[in-house]
């Protein structure tokens, strides 16, 4: 069953452009220059219940902006959403009490007051039932094992911690989607990985729906089974994290051991010079002449070990952003000519 | 009705203990804040002698002075809202608003609370020297204490002023929705408070200099009830049907900023969720 449906969302800022200088700057206050900035051109999606989604995008592709329509936090310019059937920007009660929205650079928690009395705070404003507020509280705090640090005032807990906090305070009222907004960022690898522990936990046994957005693969390879990648305010893949390579990696890494330690000179001929060790080369190979190359290579050298593989995760999706905002940059340029 | 008022208990209460954790050293700041009361003495003294009458417009004595303002900082402890304007113009530019978008929860009645539980946990403390700076200068209370009717209407203006205030510097945070900064426009409101709060001598001897046309503004402007008109009451200088007059028009000052302020509000909203986020 779909949770979230979204058709042909748009979101435009209108950005105020302030030219450099004192004059420009005296201009400015009577006449001003508008530049619209399209942070989400056209999005469509469709996302089941029990998904766990990762959104990912270099800064700025729109990503943030996608939470905050969801999250009613923003109305759109154009298209449409439904979350459980809601519209979310007309932000009732109703649909409030049924979602959460946890942002990694923002607290939401009484600084100088233990976490324990924002729950309570959570526990009233939710509507939360004692019994059931007693209950989830006790598991949350159990699985994220944070039980001792529930009356320390918030501003004596350390990064990971008020993380785990945080998380608590978006659960409490059971919420049937979750949004999160990079919520390991900045969070050292030991912490990090304990939140994506509790994710992948609390994902599978609630089976709630989570849309997650993250610059760290390795959030996105830990929990999600299903990848949306944003660029440019446009979706442009959607499908298992394996899937990406497939789609938009276009060469293969190639790596020759050499036998007699003997590296012939002309390997510029079968693709491009990445790594030189010798007797070791790795090579850069167009996906579409792997298998020619190979049997070149072959017939040719003489080779104790032979490898092909698919260039890193990372790599991939780094060039893809980089293409993305080289077209965006020509796009740019082509309309203002 | 019954969840949404213990919703506001556990509000109130949690605004409580956070104050607390900030009760430091108010007590003798407060009372250090009655100093110029020394220097009102000495001043009022000096312009009576000088103006050779025994009383001034509205009929206020040098003792009637100095007893008014005495009363007007019992006012303004009910209507001065520190921090309100600027700290709702804070949230919106550093996007904490966004916190009252997503969860279910009303901006104003949240801050009205925590506004509530901000004056509360003032008063426990401050009473000690406002009872003392009080109890030193009993003598310019010339008639003792109002008769009971005129206490209860000082009583209800009080806590009217504390509502009037709470809107009114509210809805001027609201602005920050359209300017990001509010400060200079709040430093605007300082200024016409200053002088038409009567938090520095009573309104009558200021509506003498002013131009006919501006009298009934006077007569009718909402600052006077943040500071002029309680003290005014509880000295008896404003009593009868121009008492119950003027409680009427504080009373619909009041629901005019709830109003302004609500809208304020909701439209903030609307452009914020339209322009920003």
């Amino acid at each position: 069953m779909a949770v979230i449906e979204i058709s042909g969302l748009k979101k435009s800022y209108r950005v105020y452009q302030k030219r450099e200088g004192l004059w420009a700057s005296l201009t400015g206050l009577f006449s001003r220059e508008f530049r619209d900035v399209r942070a989400v051109r056209g999005i469509d999606l469709t996302v089941d219940e029990g998904e766990f989604v990762a959104f990912l995008g270099p800064n700025g592709a729109g990503k943030t902006t996608t939470l905050k329509l969801l999250s009613g936090v923003i109305s759109p310019t154009a298209g449409d959403a439904r979350v459980m059937g809601f519209v979310p920007w007309e932000r009732t009660n109703e649909y409030r009490r049924r979602f959460a929205l946890v942002m990694g650079q923002k607290n939401q928690l009484w600084w100088d007051l233990p976490a324990a009395e924002s729950f309570r705070l959570h526990q009233q404003i939710y509507r939360i039932e004692p019994a059931d507020f007693d209950h989830t509280l006790a598991e949350l705090t159990d699985l994220l094992d944070v039980g001792k640090l529930l009356n320390q005032p918030v501003r004596e807990l350390s990064l990971g911690e008020r993380m785990k906090m945080e998380l608590i305070a978006a659960l409490l009222h059971s919420p049937e989607v979750l949004f999160l907004d990079e919520p390991t960022i900045g969070l050292d690898v030991i912490a990090q990985h304990n939140i994506q522990k509790f994710l992948k936990h609390y994902q599978e046994v609630r089976r709630i729906t989570i849309l997650l957005t993250s610059h760290y693969m390795k959030d996105v390879a830990a929990l999600c089974q299903r990848v949306v990648i944003i660029a440019q305010g446009q979706i442009m893949y959607d499908g298992s994290l394996a899937g990406v390579v497939d789609s938009f990696s276009t060469h293969k890494v190639l790596t020759l051991q050499f036998a007699d330690d003997q590296v012939p000179s002309d390997l510029d001929r079968y693709g491009e010079l990445i790594e030189l060790v010798p007797p070791k080369v790795k090579l850069r190979v167009e996906r579409v002449d792997i298998s020619r190359i190979l049997s070149t290579v072959l017939a040719d050298h003489a080779l104790e070990d032979v490898s092909v593989e698919d260039p890193p995760l990372e790599d991939v999706i780094a060039d893809l952003f980089t293409q993305s905002s080289e077209q965006a940059e020509r796009e740019e340029v082509a309309a203002t000519q | 009705m019954l969840a949404r008022a213990q919703t506001w208990w556990t509000i109130l209460r949690i605004c409580i203990e956070e104050r607390l954790v900030y009760r430091g050293d108010f007590m003798l700041g407060t009372l250090m804040r009655f100093m110029p009361i020394i220097t009102q003495i000495f001043l009022w003294t000096a312009v009576y002698a000088a103006a050779s009458r025994a009383t001034l417009p509205g009929g206020f004595s040098k003792d009637d002075v100095i007893a008014y303002y005495l009363l007007t900082m019992v006012g303004r402890a009910f209507s001065s809202m520190p921090g309100l304007a600027s700290g709702i113009a804070r949230q919106i530019r550093e996007g904490e608003i966004k916190k009252f978008l997503i969860q279910p929860i009303d901006l104003i009645g949240f801050l009205l609370l925590a506004r509530i539980a901000h004056k509360l946990v003032y008063y426990a403390v401050a009473i000690i020297p406002f009872g003392l700076v009080f109890y030193l200068c009993r003598d310019f209370f010339t008639q003792g204490w109002p008769p009971a009717p005129v206490l209860a209407a000082f009583v209800l203006s009080l806590i009217m002023s504390f509502l009037l205030g709470f809107f009114l510097e509210a809805a001027i945070g609201m602005i920050g929705f359209w300017f990001l900064e509010v400060s200079s426009l709040l430093f605007v409101y300082m200024l016409f408070n200053f002088f038409f709060s009567g938090h520095m001598f009573p309104l009558t001897f200021l509506t003498e200099f002013l131009p006919g046309w501006l009298q009934p503004v006077m007569q009718y402007q909402p600052l006077q009830y943040l500071a002029y008109f309680p003290a005014a009451v509880f000295l008896g200088k404003i009593s009868g049907p121009e008492l119950v007059q003027g409680l009427m028009v504080q009373a619909i000052w009041v629901v005019v900023f709830v109003v302004v302020c609500r809208v304020a509000m909701q439209r903030g909203f609307k452009r914020y969720s339209g322009y920003g986020g």
